[in-house]
């Protein structure tokens, strides 16, 4: 059962040679072997080169190749993870879930990958996901949809799906997922586990089959708060390759004397409900977060640091609005981005005649149902007599959804929502329903329009069994305080 | 607000995407709800603000100008994933036809 271990014990256990990489990463491909079939949560497994990649680590800890009784064993040397298709791998397919890249080897690693692999970790395979990212249930995959390991009737959430299911289901230690907006979050509270959309700017986004541009980030999906701290401490950082990172990503706790947790009450209202064309919050969800909620004041203080914890009741009026300027934001850089896709220097490519065909061809045949949906939507809100209606008006309100932001954090170090209004949905559910599959999104949307560090912790489950999660989002670049939070509702909030 | 077919046939045209007559009546039904939930952003008065076009504050990001090699085997694998090719080139249809 090696493969149910997290960073941190399989860390140890290597360090102790208690077993081997090569022993930890079989027992995963194991895993693989035996529940991938039901779940779908991978595109590519690569076996044998993982092998390969663990006997270099299992050598690296040893020390032998060097000569020394010491080996050289870093955080994640010989731990085994997986990788969401929509980011490169080199040498290692990625399809971004869509089949006009089904033959795509990248000759690089995406700059998050490389600081992992550069660690000695083994890539096991890539994982399924909503094509490109556009989705949240995993089913707008053209390999097929995600199950949730929970309940294989529900969906896994998306479009990081495969990933989450993965480490939900011991396939592997962890994992690395991309989040615009909600698709770390999202599938990390429908199978269970912890997911950290960061600051926009702290890792770089080199090498990810861009989406939205300015809301794009990369993050990591793991087994416990603890994990996902150490693998952010690795992939996080400035990058040549990606302008938009920033140098001073260090942000450390000064001499704070409370955690004052914010509680935006919009969070917990109508929104998402009939009046927005949704279905509301789930009771059974309410009733899990504001458990959680209490216990957090029936602590106190924070146990390890003699923190005073207050919780406040605070307002973002401008929640409501996430959602339209989302799928306006987004389509719109998406349409832009995936321009690159036609067939002409890689991926697949149709016969026609002549190059408008081809480009027209590849594309209807490559792209599933809505990575064309939104390619049009966006087309049309870039057009000219549209643009300002649309997409200007929606980065004016973005502003304004920025805006509530700050004054909160004005007054609260954190804020804690639910991460979805509902646990997981039915596989086919909401899939013919568009609007309902964006407004799954309601409770992600707004922190990522701000750029600001999110994560989704396990808050329990509801009484079919499935995984609620819960989302602490930090000012930008405090990390440190989302991770801190985290903790004390993973360690002491039960 | 409602999309017509010429509508969609002429956004399907500018995003190079092939649609069957099936999916333009789908997109025509889907692009015309999900546009009118978006008119809910006409509620908000956004006098005077200014748009965010990025959150991280970073201004006049540069970087030296210089020719970086690129790694032994990289090219190969470039010129590996070109869909139909000629030798190292790379094979496309004609650019300039006269039914443009």
């Amino acid at each position: 059962m090696l493969n149910r271990l997290t960073i941190q014990q399989a860390h140890d256990g290597l360090k102790k040679k208690e077993f081997s990489s090569v022993e930890l990463t079989r027992a995963c491909l194991k895993r693989i072997k035996e529940r991938n079939k039901d779940i779908n949560a991978f595109i590519s497994v690569f076996e044998k080169e993982a092998l390969d990649e663990a006997k270099k680590a299992d050598e690296l800890i040893s020390g032998k190749p060097f000569g020394k009784a010491q080996g050289k064993q870093k955080a994640l040397t010989g731990i085994p993870f997986c990788v969401k298709d929509a980011i490169n791998t080199k040498d290692r397919r990625s399809t971004g879930a869509a089949k006009i890249l089904d033959n795509y080897v990248p000759p690089f690693d995406a700059t998050v990958i490389k600081k992992i692999r550069e660690q000695g970790a083994v890539l096991l395979g890539k994982n399924n996901c909503d094509a490109f990212g556009h989705g949240a249930s995993n089913e707008n995959s053209m390999y097929g949809p995600v199950k949730n390991p929970h309940d294989l009737t529900k969906v896994a959430g998306g479009s990081s799906g495969g990933t989450a299911a993965a480490v939900a289901d011991d396939m592997c230690v962890f994992g690395i997922g991309e989040d615009t907006g909600g698709s770390i979050r999202q599938p990390a509270s429908f199978c269970g586990v912890v997911g950290l959309r960061p600051s926009y700017g702290r890792n770089s986004r080199y090498g990810i089959m861009p989406m939205a541009s300015s809301l794009d980030t990369v993050g990591p999906i793991t087994k416990t708060v603890e994990d996902c701290a150490i693998v952010e401490e690795i992939i996080v950082g400035p990058d040549e390759l990606d302008a938009t990172t920033v140098q001073n990503h260090k942000s450390k706790i000064i001499n704070q004397k409370s955690l004052r947790v914010g509680v935006p009450r919009e969070y917990f209202s109508a929104i998402g409900g009939p009046a927005f064309g949704g279905n509301g919050m789930d009771g059974e969800v309410k009733k899990l977060i504001e458990r959680k909620i209490e216990r957090l004041k029936d602590l106190k203080t924070c146990p390890e640091r003699s923190r005073r914890i207050t919780i406040v009741d605070v307002s973002l009026p401008m929640t409501k609005y996430a959602i339209p300027v989302y799928y306006i934001i987004v389509p719109s850089e998406d349409s832009s981005n995936l321009g690159r896709l036609d067939g002409i220097r890689y991926g697949v490519r149709a016969e026609a005649e002549n190059l408008y065909d081809v480009y027209a061809k590849s594309r209807a045949q490559g792209f599933p149902e809505e990575v064309k949906r939104r390619i049009m939507i966006g087309t049309y809100a870039l057009s000219a007599g549209y643009y300002d209606a649309y997409y200007r008006k929606a980065q004016k309100v973005r502003t304004l959804i920025i805006q509530d932001f700050n004054q909160v954090f004005n007054n609260v170090d954190v804020l804690l929502t639910p991460t979805s209004p509902f646990p997981a949905f039915g596989i086919e559910e909401k899939k013919n329903d568009v609007l309902a599959m964006y407004l799954a999104d309601v409770f992600v949307g707004a922190a990522a329009l701000a750029g600001l560090p999110a994560i989704s912790v396990p808050a329990g489950k509801t009484k079919s069994g499935l995984p609620v999660g819960l989302q602490i989002i930090g000012p930008r670049l405090k990390e440190n305080l989302v991770f801190h939070t985290a903790k004390l509702i993973e360690n002491y909030a039960h | 607000m409602r999309l017509s077919v010429d509508q969609i046939e002429e956004i399907a045209r500018l995003a190079r995407l092939e649609l069957s007559e099936k999916e333009k009546k789908i997109y025509a039904e889907q692009l015309s709800v999900v546009l009118d939930y978006m008119e809910m952003l006409n509620e908000v008065n956004t006098d005077g603000v200014e748009e965010t076009c990025q959150v991280t504050g970073l201004e006049d990001v540069v970087r030296s100008d210089k020719v970086v090699e690129c790694p032994p085997g990289v090219e190969e694998k470039i010129i590996g994933n070109f869909p139909e090719k000629v030798g190292n080139l790379l094979k496309v249809r004609a650019v300039f036809s006269e039914a443009e």
